[in-house]
């Protein structure tokens, strides 16, 4: 008996908008964070995952408005992403109301912010985010700002580095598979499994249950983050009364059509799908 | 009902606060003893390391004041750091004097634990009847709603009280059963978070401020 697989929607925010993508790019609008997070609590979500994709770029997390409105409606846990660069920045959005903040760019421009924030905030506070791409050469190399650019380390020693210097958990993202629907990266999240002894969320690439299903039935890792399959889902119940705004791709959400390699499915099929078949889920 | 949020600087308490907010009780976060001591319940949050805490909590002289709070016999509960805090001592970071409230240590689940990935982070189950404990009271028909459900926890420590009987529930990560809440006279503090433990958590929350007793004494 042990803590139950978390199941982690994973709300990407550009301006007042949910985005999804593909390899984190090529952004399409799908509706407002606030109504896709109170949706997920209600369907029995573990955690919510907002990650600030444009903040890295203009160096600075502009959530918090959002996070306070969420943690008002939203009682469970809350983890933020996206252009945290300082103690100050970490302590703001945790008043805000967030549980726990995501790193990347600023712990490898500042491995040492891991060592002071887990000190601060406690180590089960600070999650670091790593953006793996494959290499020619069969390895991986951790990115920052949505896989744009090189950092040179190498993701399983970089996963064991963060370990050491406090990170309370990895969130692991193949960003070759993020958003094509074509499946988790198994070898990635299996070099990184094994080289680590706390929590490893997954991400990247699940277009359907059974990719989830593989993965559990060879690696047990403790959480796996999902956009497009959950998103999509709920995208379609409410795509005809969603209120089109200026910023971003809308074109997507206007055009009605759905993304052919994903099958979206709500959360409360997707807990009960992975109870039958004896991996543990909190059930609703 | 005024419910006081412990203010000491290290903490989860705007999610108390706005748990609190959606139950529909009044409550305040601070640090201001006189607000302490005339609050009709007291809720010390927490999420961070111990010594930081305990050093925070001297430096703001508040030790008294939630010992008088306590023994005025109104609600009290703990929450996470909030729950290790009331005991003798801590060995996070080197060994750290707790408040003494309740008689126990606070321990590193490392040296107990290496086949299931540390922290605890994570939904667990509770368990409320603790079958080492023969004598204690049964759980009350309100509690027994709670048993075997899922909380969310996280956190590197947990506690040991020297006295079973202070072990109000149980949890277990693989073999290993740690004490997961306590309850002590008019005190409630559990380590998993009620505020962040969707529904049933709030119900918890709002369950011991409206004064549901969790067990009936066995005759």
């Amino acid at each position: 008996m042990s803590s139950a697989l978390r199941i982690i929607p994973r709300i990407d925010i550009k301006g007042p908008n949910v985005v999804k993508g593909m390899h984190l790019e090529g952004l399409r609008v799908l509706g407002k964070p606030e109504k896709f997070a109170s949706y997920y609590y209600e369907q029995g979500a573990d955690e919510i995952f907002y990650q600030d994709i444009v903040a890295s770029l203009y160096g600075r997390n502009s959530l918090h408005e959002l996070i306070s409105k969420t943690a008002k409606e939203v009682f469970i846990p809350l983890t933020i992403g996206g252009g945290l660069r300082s103690l100050d920045d970490i302590s703001s959005v945790l008043r805000a109301g967030a549980d726990k903040v995501s790193i990347n760019t600023a712990a490898h421009e500042n491995p040492n912010l891991i060592v002071e924030a887990s000190k601060v905030f406690g180590k089960s506070t600070i999650v670091v985010a790593i953006e793996a791409i494959k290499q020619s050469q069969g390895t991986y190399e951790a990115f920052t700002d949505n896989g744009r650019n090189r950092t040179g380390r190498e993701v399983v020693l970089w996963a064991r580095e963060v370990e050491k210097l406090g990170a309370g958990e990895i969130i692991l993202t193949s960003v070759d598979q993020e958003g094509t629907g074509k499946g988790l990266d198994i070898e990635l999240i299996r070099n990184v499994f094994s080289a680590i002894n706390i929590p490893l969320v997954v991400h990247g690439g699940i277009g359907k249950i059974e990719h989830v299903i593989e993965l559990l039935n060879e690696l047990k890792v403790s959480g796996i983050a999902m956009a497009s399959l959950v998103h999509y889902h709920y995208y379609k119940k409410i795509r005809n009364t969603f209120v089109f705004e200026d910023e971003g791709n809308i074109e997507f959400l206007k055009s009605n059509r759905t993304y052919s390699n994903i099958s979206p499915i709500d959360l409360k099929t997707i807990k009960s799908t992975l109870n039958n078949n004896s991996f543990l889920c909190r059930p609703i | 009902m005024k419910i006081a949020i412990i203010d000491y600087k290290v903490s989860n308490m705007f999610s108390v606060k706005n748990a609190l907010n959606y139950l529909g009780y009044r409550s305040t976060i601070t640090s201001d003893p006189k607000i302490i001591i005339e609050a009709d319940g007291v809720i010390l949050p927490g999420v961070g390391s111990f010594p930081e805490a305990m050093q925070n909590f001297n430096n703001l002289k508040l030790t008294e004041i939630v010992k008088e709070f306590i023994s005025s016999g109104k609600p009290f509960m703990g929450i996470c750091l909030g729950l290790q805090l009331l005991f003798s001592k801590s060995e996070e970071f080197g060994e750290c004097e707790g408040l003494n409230i309740i008689s126990g240590e606070v321990r590193n689940f490392d040296q107990y634990i290496d086949d299931h990935p540390l922290p605890h982070v994570g939904w667990n189950r509770i368990n409320c009847y603790k079958e080492n404990n023969p004598n204690l009271a049964e759980p009350s028909e309100k509690l027994r709603l709670y048993d075997e459900k899922y909380f969310y926890f996280v956190h590197s420590f947990f506690v040991k009280p020297n006295n079973s009987n202070h072990i109000f529930t149980e949890t277990s990560i693989g073999d290993f059963k740690f004490c997961s809440s306590v309850k002590y006279d008019n005190i409630f503090a559990c380590q998993f978070h009620p505020e962040k433990s969707g529904i049933r958590g709030l119900n918890i929350l709002k369950d011991f401020f409206s004064g549901e007793y969790h067990y009936v004494q066995k005759k």
